[in-house]
């Protein structure tokens, strides 16, 4: 190795060294430790007390915890499916050449940029179920609406609709997919007699399907870690009737509220080991359906 | 949500005036500084609370760091104690990560109902033996709130501003409904008759005219009537739900080792709690209640009239100077069953306490201010200054003659009565209380009857207690 290698190489690694110190320190550190203390008693004020698999064995019977999970994938299959038929369908409608388009993309990034905190509590009052702007919205058209966040049969789909709120982000990753879609296919396309839906199915989602694929996985992750709306919006009991209990907001109470720290881990790597096979399983399945054209 | 939390948010401390006192306690302590060259030892001490309340801290804070000044002054051998107070929010949970991170402040304010989690936590210091050396007097202060202290044989906390709640009525509701004002109700029963007479709704007429009607009206449907207002409801403001069976003779425990929430008292207790959610309709109340504003708020829902009757505690006075001046409200006891008039007097009555973390750096000093606050002449100023009364069993004329609330001595007289009640000390109390959170929620929704729902919460929760059993035994063992 020339000395030129080595003084390249030692810069290299130098300028790497702020980003892996904290990937060690608040990342690889605190997913090791997690795993250590799932394997404890650990109340944080006292050392962990080694116990083995006794956590993930009080898991499997915590109906709790299958509730929570069910909840969260409720949640997150709802927000997923929502979320990309209405990004999706935004940046199709938005990649059309209307006059003003810039203002039309920027307004519908806009809410996307609003912190999670102040669009629940915006949400919060539009869900109010006597002066809310969606029930005073109803009523004009004769219907009365559900007391959404306080009704146990509404609230988790009343989250799960807020999810349309966040559309913004992937409309715009949809958008730049779409952008990148040859003309020329769609000018064979329509050569060839095809429609705007043979053409939507047939050229356009094959050719953006590896940017679909990131967008689908990236929220089945966000979606397993729903907490903030329903931490602000219900309460950390997860009301009305738990209905809108999410997995990490049992998490945060078991972990913080009842100081059960080793339980709260092993229930952290649960999360982690059930996001981790749902990605993979997405990535397998996505050897079918998306198509890389290089 | 958390009531005691929603009690807490306040506006800001005068930030002023707590720059001011800091200053000129610096030039005091500078003019001192000639004679006594001993550094001032300096503790921190952890608040919870902003607004009056913490202003009324912070006086007797000045008046510990200037008498301590002036004993540094006529003695020159003596360090100076200097308490400095830093408020934080949600103390309660960011104390116990100072603690376990192993950097405690000196000395904590916190409520008596986390006693006993932190003390299995082992995050508290016994303060039992210094109490003994100082000649601490129990007989002095009242055995209830002295017990909130006291968990597993151990002294782990002092009461030093105690609350106590009661039934407020709005009087002009009462004289627009035909009832007394000077005669709130003193059975549930009364409770349950004066409700029906204060609720008014707004019918829509077959003809399409609206009429105000009292009452329940069980035969108009829910579109065609809409809630104007309530004489009481359970929920509102619902922070004590889970104690609703206390006031029918039930208790959520039975020592250290027993659940009891499925006791015949508790299930009477909630399916009274359920009689009002089939009175009003649940759709109906749960419109009605999402009308109201926040808290502390002029829209409060008694404040603004909404609610006729509340179960509430003795700090409402200051949000009604506050949000409502002209409101002519009254306190009285809650009321019982009529067929136990023994249960007369019944309240949850919990306390402000304070607390010396495990490892806090400088306990002796953080005792000594204890010691100091315990005294009757600073518990008198300090609960004074929070608008509460004393966790004392006497209390000088001073005291009464000048507090602002109308009803302080019954508030004080509810605080010693035998049928007084705290939360459970266990440490499961969280998981309990979330627990019970839920029932209230599947209860007054009408989803499950209150005995199937409670029976439900203590096969859980004592499976809960005994899991928290045998984690403790398995660390004694340690």
């Amino acid at each position: 190795m020339s000395s030129l290698d080595s003084v390249n190489r030692r810069n290299g690694l130098l300028f790497c060294l702020p980003w892996l110190i904290g990937l060690a320190i608040f990342l690889i550190y605190p997913l090791i430790a997690a795993l250590y203390y799932s394997l404890c008693d650990y109340s944080v004020l006292l050392p962990p007390v080694f116990i083995g698999l006794d956590n993930y064995a009080d898991l499997i019977s915590d109906p709790l915890f299958w509730k929570s999970l069910y909840n969260t994938a409720y949640y997150a299959a709802g927000s997923v499916v929502l979320g990309t038929v209405v990004s999706l369908t935004l940046a199709l409608l938005l990649n059309s050449k209307v006059k003003g388009l810039g203002i039309y993309r920027t307004l519908f990034f806009l809410p996307s940029l609003m912190p999670i905190v102040a669009g629940s509590i915006l949400w919060l009052w539009m869900y109010n179920g006597q002066s809310g702007i969606i029930n005073t919205g109803l009523r004009h058209l004769g219907i009365t609406g559900p007391a959404w966040l306080a009704d146990p049969s509404w609230a988790k789909s009343a989250i799960v609709l807020m999810a349309v709120w966040g559309a913004g982000n992937a409309m715009v990753v949809y958008l730049a997919g779409l952008q990148d879609v040859p003309t020329s296919l769609y000018e064979a396309a329509i050569i060839d007699g095809a429609g705007f839906f043979q053409r939507l199915f047939n050229v356009t989602i094959p050719m953006i399907s590896p940017v679909i694929y990131f967008n689908v996985v990236l929220s089945i992750i966000a979606g397993f870690q729903a907490f903030t709306q329903a931490f602000i919006m219900t309460g950390s009991t997860g009301a009305p009737e738990r209905s809108t209990l999410f997995y990490v907001l049992n998490l945060y109470n078991v972990g913080f509220q009842d100081l059960r720290m080793g339980y709260a881990s092993a229930m952290a790597w649960v999360l982690f080991i059930v996001i981790l096979v749902l990605t993979f399983a997405a990535t397998k399945l996505s050897k079918r359906w998306v198509t890389y054209d290089r | 949500m958390n009531g005691r939390q929603t009690r807490g948010r306040r506006p800001p401390a005068g930030a002023v005036a707590r720059v001011t006192a800091t200053l000129s306690l610096a030039v005091l302590v500078g003019c001192s500084g000639a004679e006594n060259k001993q550094a001032p030892r300096h503790i921190t001490y952890w608040e919870k609370w902003t607004g009056f309340e913490g202003e009324a801290m912070d006086a007797v804070i000045d008046d510990f760091n200037a008498g301590e000044v002036a004993r540094a002054k006529a003695d020159s051998s003596y360090a100076p104690i200097e308490v400095e107070k830093v408020t934080i929010s949600n103390v309660e949970q960011k104390l116990l990560i100072a603690i376990a991170g192993g950097n405690p402040p000196d000395l904590a304010g916190n409520y008596s109902f986390y006693v006993a989690a932190y003390a299995d936590g082992g995050a508290l210091m016994d303060l039992g033996p210094m109490l003994a050396k100082a000649g601490f007097d129990r007989s002095a202060y009242i055995e209830h709130y002295l017990k909130l202290g006291e968990y597993r044989n151990k002294t782990w906390a002092v009461p030093i501003v105690p609350a106590s709640i009661a039934l407020l009525t709005n009087k002009r509701l009462f004289r627009e409904a035909g009832l007394d004002p000077e005669h709130p109700p003193t059975t549930i029963e009364e409770l349950d008759a004066f409700a029906a007479k204060l609720t008014k709704w707004e019918v829509t007429l077959p003809n399409g005219e609206k009429s105000i009607q009292v009452g329940y009206l069980p035969g108009v449907p829910d579109q065609k009537k809409r809630l104007i207002q309530a004489g009481f409801l359970p929920g509102e403001p619902g922070w004590w739900s889970y104690g609703w069976g206390y006031f029918f003779g039930g208790n959520l425990v039975d020592g250290p080792d027993k659940i009891t929430a499925a006791d015949p008292a508790n299930v009477a207790a909630f399916d009274w709690v359920a009689s009002f959610s089939k009175n009003l309709g649940i759709g109906v109340t749960k419109r009605f209640r999402s009308g109201f504003g926040n808290f502390a708020s002029p829209q409060n829902a008694f404040l603004s009239g909404k609610v006729a009757m509340v179960l509430q505690g003795v700090w409402m006075h200051n949000f009604i100077e506050k949000y409502a001046p002209g409101l002519e409200w009254g306190a009285a006891p809650f009321p019982y069953p009529a067929a136990h008039p023994e249960l007369a007097l019944t309240t949850s009555a919990d306390a402000d306490v304070l607390i010396i973390p495990k490892d806090s750096p400088h306990p002796e000093e953080a005792f000594a201010f204890i010691e100091y606050v315990l005294q009757p002449k600073v518990l008198e100023k300090l609960c004074l200054g929070q608008q509460k009364f004393t966790p004392l069993k006497t209390v000088s004329e001073e005291f009464w003659r000048v507090h602002p609330n109308p009803y302080i001595r019954l508030f004080r007289e509810l605080g010693m009565s035998k049928n007084a009640f705290s939360i459970p000390q266990t440490g499961i109390w969280n998981e309990y209380n979330r627990e019970l959170g839920n029932a209230v929620d599947l209860i007054q929704n009408l989803t499950q009857p209150p005995a199937v729902v409670l029976k439900e919460v203590q096969t859980k929760m004592q499976a809960a207690l005994d899991r928290n059993r045998r984690i403790l035994a398995r660390r004694d063992a340690k």
